[in-house]
């Protein structure tokens, strides 16, 4: 999926006795105004391309508006809300986008940990593993999940052939997209192996920025390799491996493409994404799909909050 | 004399024999399979077997520049001194755009407008996200859309009616097609060529396992698969009996409506706006296709769309094929494997009560926009597309099938597009159309409904009963909403 950086600033705790009320001299209030004038731009970009928007999705899922439609479109309260709460494919989706977002965020980031020590241990040739590490994440992700596609099939797909044919760990081929049991976890796959490359860059720029000495003063104090991972690199991994996770489950809750390209709408694997898409877009349903598109944005600010509190607790 | 000689090699042995004629294309498929070769290698040895004859007996039409057989239609105006048509017709990369490009070269050069081409998006659902875009912000910068034959109800209110204009021309084509486009009296869009389900059939392993003709219904279709499934699966594993439709999308609610509508089990949705789809032959119809799943098709057939399906087909790995006419020139290319393998003929039916054989109505219509600037324009050039010059080079270089019957039975088109011409009748009558115009602007909620739950029935996750009390309260609601 596509990794959008969020900028936004992480609140800064106040410092704590700096609040001071001496009247402000007129300079202060002159740089204060330029400073103002200065963040202006800054400030109209963001209303007009994140704070409208906004604000109209949160307008239309309280009217039945619809594309085309030669009905007028009225104000209907929260019927377009009921009506997601009633709706089993919706539901479906919920499940499905909460179960591809714990899974595949949760094996990234152990697979990640791993990957991340390797690298950053010396050995040679490890700038062209670094590089070649993250070819997966540079391909596509449409590309990657047709390619997957293929592989995944029943009669053609490199995938059965392995198992089926050279291992023999299977008995007949499974149609790994098609089984409905197997659908979802062949498409988890996927995004592991695609973001896992990404999330292990993220963790070794946190491993580099542990200092080479504590290992030694570990070591001199007679601690285990065992021991000096749990006791020294995870708890100083830690801001980066928050920092990783938030963009990785911000990502995966808004999973579209590869699940699009390998399955469309289909409601065995259905998103609250292609969910949204479907609503708004095959069946014109502006309202709906705005409300849609509310919870998915509410259930997103919801893990911000509980992240940016993670990030919080692990500052003071 | 050289290093390596080529008949040392199986695949060298394999390729000398086909180019000396000393097998047959069956055997080379055979053998080429069993080697392992990849369909395209064996479509090369094929096709540089067949080569020779191929040329001798090419048609006229094969040698001509495109655009040949366009005659210019009479009684256009020549008036229309630089007027801007801007028409959304195929994808870019569609093998018809040549085509199109010369015929409106050809308009131009008559009537003094300046039509151009505006390439449309490959996917039709795709598609019509941006017509519903462009027009719903009533955009002048297109004036003729093609459209598909589920839209007229969608399209209505940005569409120019055209029986004003061009009423003479609408009862020229198919009544059936023409009463599709029909929205409260209007006339949304011109038919210009149309589509319906088929049943693509292997006729040299029909004969091999002794049957005489293709089947009529369903249960026979699913004997003879079988049969030939166990009898080809020995040597290539990957053979199957029968191929379709069965991804969660547009494509299955065609399948699905030919399934129970040949079993007289309605069609979803009646003229009248009752919803019929809760009925026990309906049930039946969707259990026979579960049943399909796994063993005469591939479980992998819940996620096929048409070119897949040609993907399991034109290589040689399935007996049976539902499809639209479009796949019969693929399976009868220069490099096809299946160069006068292949017979088409009418889907097969139920064997219950009121069973009837059924095909889906597909095929596209050209619209003129409502806030074009240009309609006279506009309705001129729809007037020379649909016309029935227009519709018979169309059709003889580009083996689309015309809405315009006389066209059908044209001796040049009978000459050259035989195959079209043979099935005048399922075009004509024999399909059914989806309930698109009942369930006008809502008919995509409507096909949403029917294609996802008959997914849910096809992987096994939903019984054909429950999954279809499901669609009925769907539908229900969606009629609701239209006032019914």
């Amino acid at each position: 999926m596509t990794q959008r950086v969020a900028t936004a600033p992480l609140p800064a705790p106040k410092a704590p006795g700096r609040e001071v009320d001496l009247p402000q001299s007129s300079w202060t209030k002159a740089r204060e105004r330029l400073a103002w004038i200065l963040v202006a731009p800054s400030v109209l970009v963001v209303v007009l391309v994140a704070l409208y928007p906004l604000f109209q999705s949160f307008r239309l899922s309280f009217t039945n508006a619809r594309f085309g439609s030669p009905r007028p479109e009225v104000y209907v309260g929260f019927d377009n809300y009921i009506r997601l709460l009633q709706d089993t494919v919706f539901h479906a989706a919920m499940q499905h986008t909460i179960t591809f977002t714990v899974a595949s965020v949760a094996i990234e980031t152990v697979l990640g940990v791993v990957i991340a020590l390797i690298i950053n241990s010396h050995f040679t040739g490890r700038g062209v593993v670094r590089t070649s590490m993250l070819i997966p994440w540079a391909i596509p992700t449409v590309v990657s999940s047709q390619l997957w596609r293929f592989m995944y099939n029943q009669d053609n797909g490199v995938i059965n052939d392995l198992l089926v044919y050279r291992l023999g760990i299977l008995d007949s081929p499974v149609a790994w997209i098609a089984n409905p049991t197997t659908s979802l976890p062949a498409i988890i796959a996927v995004d592991v192996w695609k973001t896992t490359p990404f999330m292990a860059l993220l963790l070794l720029a946190g491993l580099q920025v542990i200092p080479g000495d504590v290992y030694e003063a570990a070591t001199v104090d007679g601690a285990s390799k065992w021991q000096q991972f749990w006791q020294i690199t995870l708890p100083l991994l830690k801001p980066a491996l928050l920092v990783a996770l938030i963009f990785r489950t911000l990502d995966a809750f808004r999973v579209f493409d590869v699940v699009f390209v390998m399955k469309g709408t289909a409601l065995d694997t259905i998103t609250l994404a292609i969910y949204a898409r479907q609503t708004m877009i095959d069946q014109q349903y502006l309202g709906r799909g705005a409300a849609a598109s509310v919870v998915i944005f509410l259930c997103i600010a919801l893990l911000v909050i509980i992240y940016s509190r993670l990030v919080r607790v692990e500052e003071t | 004399m050289h290093g390596h000689d080529s008949t040392s090699s199986p695949v060298g042995r394999l390729v000398a024999q086909s180019l000396t004629g000393q097998l047959s294309r069956r055997d080379i498929m055979r053998r080429g399979a069993a080697l392992g070769l990849s369909a395209p290698v064996i479509g090369m040895i094929l096709s540089a077997q067949s080569r020779g004859a191929m040329a001798q007996d090419a048609t006229p039409a094969a040698d001509q520049e495109t655009g040949w057989s366009i005659v210019m239609p009479e009684g256009l105006r020549t008036d229309l001194d630089g007027a801007r048509v801007r028409a959304v017709l195929a994808a870019a990369a569609s093998p018809d755009r040549d085509w199109l490009e010369v015929a409106i070269q050809k308009f131009n050069d008559h009537t003094g407008a300046a039509a151009e081409f505006v390439p449309g998006e490959e996917s039709a659902t795709d598609r019509l996200a941006i017509y519903n875009q462009q027009l719903g912000a009533q955009s002048p910068d297109n004036d003729v859309y093609q459209i598909d034959v589920i839209w007229p109800g969608i399209m209505a209110v940005h569409a120019v009616d055209l029986n004003q204009s061009l009423a003479d021309l609408a009862a020229l084509h198919f009544p059936r097609i023409v009463e599709n486009n029909t929205v409260n009296g209007a006339l949304v869009g011109m038919p210009w060529f149309t589509d319906a389900g088929l049943l693509y059939y292997r006729s040299d392993l029909l004969e091999e396992y002794g049957f005489e003709e293709p089947p009529l219904t369903w249960s026979e279709l699913q004997e003879m698969a079988q049969t030939i499934q166990d009898g080809e699966s020995g040597d290539n594993p990957s053979f199957r009996g029968f191929v379709w439709q069965g991804n969660a999308y547009e494509g299955l609610t065609c399948n699905g409506l030919e399934w129970q509508f040949s079993n007289g089990g309605g069609r979803i949705v009646e003229p009248d706006g009752t919803v019929t789809i809760n009925n026990p032959q309906a049930i039946e119809s969707f259990e026979r296709a579960a049943s399909w799943v796994g063993t005469i098709s591939p479980d992998d057939v819940t996620t096929y769309n048409e070119p897949s399906t040609l993907n399991a087909f034109a290589p040689g790995n399935a007996a049976f094929m539902r499809n639209w006419p479009y796949a019969y020139s693929v399976t009868q290319a220069p490099d096809s494997p299946l160069v006068g393998m292949v017979g088409v003929t009418q889907l097969p039916m139920g064997d219950g009560e009121g069973a009837q054989h059924a095909a889906t109505l597909g095929g596209w219509q050209m619209m003129v926009s409502k806030y074009s600037p240009n309609q006279d324009a506009a309705i001129e050039f729809v007037k020379y597309m649909c016309s029935p010059e227009l519709e018979k080079a169309y059709t003889i270089e580009r083996s689309h099938s015309p809405t315009i019957g006389s066209v059908y039975d044209d001796p040049e088109v009978q000459e050259l597009q035989e195959f079209l011409a043979r099935l005048k009748p399922v075009f004509e009558g024999g399909s059914v159309a989806r309930p698109s115009t009942v369930t006008a602007d809502l008919y995509n909620s409507a096909s949403i409904a029917y294609f996802s739950r008959l997914n849910q029935i096809l992987t096994g996750q939903a019984d054909a009963a429950t999954a279809v009390g499901e669609i009925e309260a769907e539908l229900l609601d969606i009629m609701a909403e239209l006032g019914y």
